[in-house]
């Protein structure tokens, strides 16, 4: 007699699993650890301080003392890159979190509450007009050129992009039956769009903030170039290459380094993006 | 169709309200007095009272309000405060150099990314379409001020092709102009080229996994004549969108680069009127910027309608 075999089904790899098998998503997430660790133990990490002035040194090429030589103060300009890590992430950070704040709340009340979508879509629409660094600039103009102001700037510039993406996964989940279900069981509106709307667009706002992550550094980058965002004194990329750009002629490794931690931390922030948007999104495949 | 361009015509006008409206409120959150940030802590409070006159801020905000968007409807940005001329005249004096920097970034935008973005899609997967992607996301990583700093001390100060900065003498012949620009516009077409080969590519692959496509190939018809003429036409209106889209991208990327290259066009004039709190010309060259994006969005819906007959919606 023979037997039937039961069907059996491979376990889908575990989210780990497949995160290690996207090389260029790992690499990404590699390469921000490296900068939030150097950040974070910048103290540790080099002997030099970031502000502390030495007219004998200033202008110093890259050496094995100064690995990315010195500025027109005298200043270490790698222990000056790794301390700009630190602005330069956290305010980047920050703007996703204020942008995801802001964003989310109009987007989940927009495609919530059909009364609300035309007003909110149309002030999305308008704030979608402005270009980015114009907004952004003027918004700092108006406020006062401080960090937080900087950071409030650049999410308000970027809400309107995370407010579209989740006000698009609500319109069609608000209309699945278990959020009908949820209703008919008496489950209270607030409860119903965190509990069970939010809950299911979380992978598009997560792969929409980092690569807000990467437009902020490169927005706060140009901000302190154009001298309207964190105060010079303050080391950030931006005002390192501002800085850098004066002595490009004799000290080209001022400018040259932080502006190429900007591209590798951009670039990483755009590989893990992909990466997410792939690992989270089936619709995403690798090939389209 | 006519309802179509009614429907985009009415929204367009509400949209261009709401702008108006949040560019009213951007110089009204100012803390403290905009008279008194204006003119900085060396004005007497007379000088700062003639000011608030001139500007109108010492009556009602509603009655602000309808006086501002009045004032918009007729055409009248306002007086700078620093320069001594119409902000609109301020903003026409600059417009040149910002109008040919971002045509020119964009036809370098285009002519880099159309050809490479199709022949990405068509070797799918090889080395080439890695190798396309991977530069793509590489020119979206770098920050436009830095490549055109690397640009000048290249190109300018070491081989001598360009000129450092400027925009030439008030006797410069237009040709002269115009090379002043070349360096900024491929600075700045190089980053903006990373976002319309990305679409490129993704528009063409689908196109090119079509039914018809593969009927065409299976007809016999050339390699070109399918990329070109079967698959590019509809592979278009994607592209065409991001196009619109990178217009937006591109007058972000003229502010920053008209300051690094020392151009005198809108950008530099909005970057010095945000360090001498100008609010009149931050807020006509808002307006003015903003405007034409929403006007250059509704030109290209419409474009749909001639590209793509199936738009009727």
């Amino acid at each position: 007699m023979t037997t039937l075999d039961t069907p059996t089904f491979a376990p889908r790899p575990s989210l780990l699993k497949r995160t290690m098998q996207r090389k260029t998503m790992v690499i990404g997430i590699a390469v921000l650890a490296v900068f939030v660790l150097a950040g974070a133990l910048a103290p540790w990490i080099t002997p030099f301080s970031p502000s502390r002035l030495s007219v004998a040194n200033r202008l110093l090429a890259p050496s094995g003392v100064h690995w990315f030589g010195t500025d027109d103060f005298g200043r270490d300009v790698f222990t000056r890159v790794v301390y700009s890590a630190r602005t330069s992430l956290f305010v980047g950070f920050a703007v996703v979190v204020f942008s995801a704040l802001v964003g989310v709340t109009l987007g989940l009340l927009a495609g919530f509450f059909r009364r609300l979508d035309p007003p909110i879509s149309r002030l999305l629409d308008a704030m979608m007009s402005f270009p980015d660094i114009l907004l952004a600039i003027s918004l700092v103009a108006a406020l006062g050129p401080t960090l937080v102001n900087v950071i409030v700037a650049l999410g308000i510039v970027y809400a309107p992009r995370l407010a579209r993406i989740v006000r698009a996964s609500t319109l069609v989940i608000r209309e699945l039956p278990y959020v009908e279900a949820a209703r008919a069981i008496g489950v209270s509106t607030p409860h119903i769009m965190v509990m069970h709307v939010l809950r299911n667009i979380t992978s598009p706002i997560l792969v929409q903030g980092t690569f807000i992550f990467a437009s902020a550094i490169l927005a706060e980058a140009g901000l302190s170039f154009l001298g309207v965002g964190v105060s010079p004194d303050v080391p950030t990329w931006g005002t390192m290459i501002s800085l850098g750009r004066q002595y490009m002629d004799q000290a080209w490794w001022i400018m040259l380094f932080p502006g190429l931690a900007v591209v590798i931390a951009v670039l990483s922030l755009q590989l893990v993006g992909d990466g997410l948007r792939d690992l989270l999104d089936p619709r995403f495949s690798k090939d389209l | 169709m006519v309802g179509y361009v009614l429907n985009r015509l009415i929204g367009m006008i509400i949209v261009m309200f709401i702008v108006a409206t949040v560019v009213f409120v951007i110089v009204r959150v100012t803390p403290g007095d905009p008279a008194a940030v204006m003119l900085g802590p060396d004005a007497t409070a007379a000088d700062i009272a003639a000011l608030r006159e001139q500007l109108g801020l010492n009556r009602p905000m509603l009655i602000q309000y309808v006086a501002f968007l009045e004032q918009v409807a007729r055409g009248d940005l306002g007086r700078s405060i620093f320069l001594d001329q119409t902000v609109l005249s301020a903003l026409a004096q600059r417009a040149e150099p910002t109008f040919f920097l971002t045509v020119f970034a964009m036809l370098i935008a285009c002519a880099i990314a159309l050809p490479v973005g199709i022949m990405a899609a068509w070797k799918r997967g090889t080395w080439t379409d890695q190798l396309v992607t991977a530069v793509a996301m590489l020119s979206a990583s770098i920050p436009s001020f830095w490549l055109g700093l690397l640009f000048i001390q290249f190109f300018s100060v070491r081989m001598g092709w360009f000129p450092t900065s400027g925009y030439g003498g008030p006797g410069e012949s237009f040709a002269g102009r115009m090379q002043h620009l070349v360096l900024p516009a491929v600075t700045l077409g190089i980053i903006s080229s990373a976002l319309i080969t990305r679409f490129t590519r993704t528009s063409m692959i689908e196109v090119l996994s079509s039914d018809y496509i593969r009927t065409a190939r299976a007809k016999g018809v050339g390699h070109m004549k399918v990329l070109l003429q079967h698959a590019l036409k509809n592979a278009l209106i994607p592209i065409l969108t991001v196009i619109g889209l990178t217009a937006a991208v591109l007058i972000s990327g003229a502010v920053v680069t008209e300051t690094v290259f020392g151009l005198p066009g809108v950008g530099n004039l909005v970057v010095s009127a945000v360090l001498r709190r100008d609010y009149p010309v931050i807020q006509g060259a808002l307006l003015i910027v903003a405007g034409l994006y929403v006007l250059l969005n509704f030109i290209i819906d419409m474009l749909y309608l001639v590209v793509d007959p199936r738009v009727r919606f």
